[in-house]
């Protein structure tokens, strides 16, 4: 052992830019996903602010248009995407006995894609104007001749680099959790949040290229004039919802998959119960997966395609309230006859139930096809789709945040600001959109920035403005429990919640590196909780002690996506005039992104031709620090 | 397993090299994966290319533009270029470096020449026919479509080359073996993509349907 750690370790930024740890890959997503997320909840107040009350011009309607538009894509592709990639990387190889994902390289590519992606869609606020056609960016709307700014390049371009980074991420969790797994961990002995972020991996496959693709088209029709939506020229428009769609339909379901995950685990683990109806949960999982392909055109029905069209799409989408309702009757089987305990976890768990079947309801409701030309496009699709997004994802979100935050940062948040965080939050939330369904039903349209005085909107629109600021509320209360949590010295047992049942919760907390000293022998469904019914307090190891092959630490992933960055910023401007010889010379003859592509190949080409024989931590530092007597 | 080096990759190779170890079992699952996420991409291509290939607004159609003989000998050549990688991988199979060597760059420069081909084609009907994206939108259909598989032709040449270098400095190894195995896993699959573009875009457009 005369060359043992011989490897470079980082510490402070430069460890965080080069690790290629899930668990540190994981914080990253979570404080980048909680920084997007911040900047979308302002986004929604401002929102909020304006609509409090009728003929108010508190923004204007161009401001409002791009405060909408950025509001729906920031929450939808920056802040809860992120959070669930968080929670995959933090909780994913542990649940499934690994000591890492299987490509911790391209683990780390794609947190940074994603937030570069991130940060240059936000760079419109600063140069020129966001995007303002919607967060689904309907053509012509979004075309270059009702959209004049750079705005919906942004859009195009920072999705496009955002898209890259969370289709590499969903691959390299399908690639890990099917070759990955412990011994004795079959498919079916997966825990529930695993399967769930399994079968949301393989959605994100097969539905980020389309959308990749609709980006594609619709960059070339703005930057290089080619006329895929411009009627004029043979083009068409309704290409673009289908496409969009094709992608956008599927996201929903890829959103609400590992919330569903999440509340399996939590409601199962706080109930003291084994999950109820297992194989059957799997099976509405991949049902619901399956379905969510198949209904895109349910948010086309008076687009005009006609009665054959909307009747199929009508019976496809009522189709998923079978799995889903499967789902709700498990959880409420589980908590049935179980010792409940209602921790913060729980809380959010049991509220989500009520909130998210509420927004199922109207989900059924507005596949009606011949209703739904009554709901279009007014507030009870905002609310319908806050109540399965916020009262559904976000909820989950929450429920697993306090759930595995020990496990990820090795101390407890407070279980009483969790309570009030938890109130406030499902308050707000109900004020705000209960009441959107009636003003919907009533009349009001959805994106328009205000609206006249005695209509029957004014009261509602007021409810909805207060409880969003409660909900404000609620998001910084978790804030301060965040930041006092932080001050406390880290020290959490193994198992804080004590009625664990998957692995994670059989390892320190946090774990170390290399997570499992030794690989655990898996031999049943809640496999931990197995053997401490049969009485013993750790698992039984599969192998013996022995060094653990670690990957390097490498600032490759950084560059690459620092690369794609550059050149889709370049690309973007290669024919503005800056009135500037040198700029106009550099980004006209696309210099800039030339550079920027250098960048991402030359680091590619690098990272083929230098392999990475990674190094050990070998058996005497294991025995010295990873066991804990 | 006792230093922190490259693990042992010298002696004798095993049968199926790509294969030996879990890295490289991973990375040849993760580029199947890989390879869905591109059919659905080119699919959606495919989609778009069907929906507007008889829009040609005031441009030409397909029929008046394409040339069936130029096309079919690209498809030839982009088609023996496949059977030459399947050559190179039977040739590592057999760990015989010279010959996956020496196929390896005999599809790099089919793959070329399917390449010039193409250029040429496009750059016939910009130039002669000044037909350009901007034309129609079946123009941009056509230019996309089309376009996006040059694109991965050029990138597959590119790394095939980079991975005929490696060989030379590195060896035939259990870390080289995978990458070679998914390069040709990527080569067939835009051979692939390319007979379905011959079919729907050249031989149905010159037919006219």
């Amino acid at each position: 052992m005369a060359h043992a750690h011989s490897v470079k370790r980082h510490k402070g930024l430069m460890d965080w830019l080069t690790t290629v740890d899930h668990k540190k890959i994981a914080i990253l997503y979570l404080w980048a996903g909680g920084f997007f997320f911040g900047i979308g909840g302002i986004e929604a107040l401002l929102i909020r602010v304006q609509l409090a009350k009728p003929m108010n011009d508190f923004v204007s309607a161009q401001q409002f248009n791009e405060l909408i538009t950025m509001h729906g894509t920031t929450m939808i592709f920056l802040g809860v995407m992120p959070v669930i990639f968080a929670l995959m990387n933090a909780v994913i190889p542990l649940q499934i006995g690994a000591r890492d994902v299987a490509f911790p390289f391209l683990n780390s590519l794609g947190f940074w894609t994603f937030l570069f992606g991130g940060l240059l869609l936000n760079l419109s606020w600063i140069m020129g104007g966001a995007p303002d056609a919607g967060w689904t960016s309907y053509t012509p709307l979004s075309s270059t001749t009702y959209s004049l700014t750079h705005g919906i390049d942004f859009y195009t371009i920072g999705l496009q680099i955002a898209g890259l980074g969370t289709l590499i991420g969903g691959i390299n969790f399908l690639a890990t959790i099917i070759t990955m797994r412990a011994p004795g961990m079959s498919f079916m002995r997966m825990p529930m949040f695993t399967w769930t972020s399994f079968i949301t991996s393989a959605m994100i496959l097969f539905a980020f290229p389309a959308i990749t693709v609709g980006l594609v088209l619709l960059t070339f029709d703005r930057i290089l004039g080619a006329n895929f939506f411009d009627v004029s020229k043979g083009g068409n428009p309704v290409l673009w919802q289908h496409i969009f769609w094709i992608f956008g339909h599927p996201e929903v379901y890829i959103l609400i998959l590992p919330a569903f995950g999440v509340i399996s685990e939590v409601i199962s683990t706080f109930s003291r119960k084994r999950l109820f109806g297992y194989s059957s949960m799997v099976f509405a999982t991949i049902l619901i997966a399956f379905l969510g392909f198949m209904v895109w055109a349910h948010h086309m029905f008076t687009t005009g395609l006609g009665p054959v069209a909307n009747a199929l799409f009508s019976i496809s989408t009522m189709l998923i309230a079978v799995p889903t309702g499967i789902k709700i009757f498990n959880w409420l089987f589980t908590m049935w006859g179980g010792q409940i305990r209602f921790t913060v976890p729980n809380l959010f768990a049991a509220g989500f139930i009520p909130t998210f079947v509420m927004g199922g309801v109207t989900g059924v409701m507005l596949a009606s096809a011949p209703a739904d030309y009554q709901y279009h496009d007014t507030y009870f699709v905002v609310a319908h789709f806050h109540y399965v997004i916020v009262g559904g994802l976000v909820l989950g979100l929450f429920a697993g945040l306090h759930y595995w935050w020990p496990k990820m940062f090795g101390r407890m948040l407070s279980e009483r600001l969790g309570k009030w965080e938890f109130w406030t939050f499902i308050i707000g939330f109900h004020l705000t959109f209960f009441v959107q369904h009636f003003l919907g039903l009533i009349g009001m349209q959805r994106r328009v920035f205000t609206y006249l005085p005695n209509q029957g909107f004014d009261l509602m629109n007021l409810v909805s403005t207060i409880g969003a600021f409660l909900m404000g509320v609620g998001v910084i209360i978790f804030l301060v429990n965040v930041v006092i949590t932080a001050r406390q010295p880290v020290g959490v047992a193994n198992d804080p919640w004590e009625d664990g049942r998957t692995l994670e919760w059989s390892i320190p907390s946090p774990p170390p590196e290399y997570n499992f000293k030794q690989i655990p022998l898996v031999r049943g469904l809640d496999a931990f909780w197995k053997e401490k019914t049969a009485g013993h307090k750790e698992m039984t190891p599969a192998e013996p002690v022995g060094p653990i092959h670690m990957p390097s630490a490498t600032i490759l992933p950084f560059l690459m996506s620092l690369g794609i960055f550059i050149a889709g910023l370049g690309f973007m401007f290669t024919s503005d005039d800056f009135g500037n010889n040198f700029l106009n010379f550099i980004f006209n003859n696309y210099i800039v992104t030339g550079i920027g592509l250098a960048i991402t190949f030359g680091s590619m080409l690098w990272r083929s031709l230098f392999d990475d024989h990674g190094w050990h931590i070998e058996q005497d530092e294991l025995n010295e620090k990873g066991v804990k007597a | 397993m006792t230093t922190p080096h490259a693990p042992k990759v010298t002696g004798a190779l095993p049968h199926e090299p790509e294969k030996a170890t879990l890295e490289g079992r991973n990375k040849i699952l993760a580029f199947w994966l890989f390879l869905g996420g591109e059919a659905v991409l080119f699919g959606t291509l495919f989609a778009t290319f069907l929906t507007l290939r008889n829009q040609v607004a005031e441009g030409p159609s397909a029929s008046e533009l394409f040339s069936l003989p130029m096309t079919a000998a690209a498809t030839f050549i982009l088609l023996v270029s496949s059977l030459t990688s399947v050559f190179a991988i039977q040739a590592m199979h057999r760990g015989n470096k010279k010959s996956l060597m020496g196929w390896l760059s005999v599809t790099v420069l089919l793959g070329l020449a399917f390449l010039i081909l193409e250029i040429y084609e496009f750059s016939v009907y910009m130039i002669h026919d000044d037909y350009s994206m901007t034309t129609s939108a079946f123009s941009s259909a056509f230019y996309t479509l089309v376009g996006f598989h040059g694109a991965h032709v050029l990138f597959g040449i590119l790394w095939i080359g980079i991975l005929i270098g490696q060989l030379l400095k590195k060896g035939l190894t259990v870390v080289t073996a995978p990458k070679i195995y998914v390069s040709a896993m990527y080569w067939h699959f835009i051979d692939v993509v390319w007979v379905f573009i011959f079919t729907v875009v050249y031989l149905l457009g010159k037919a006219g349907v």
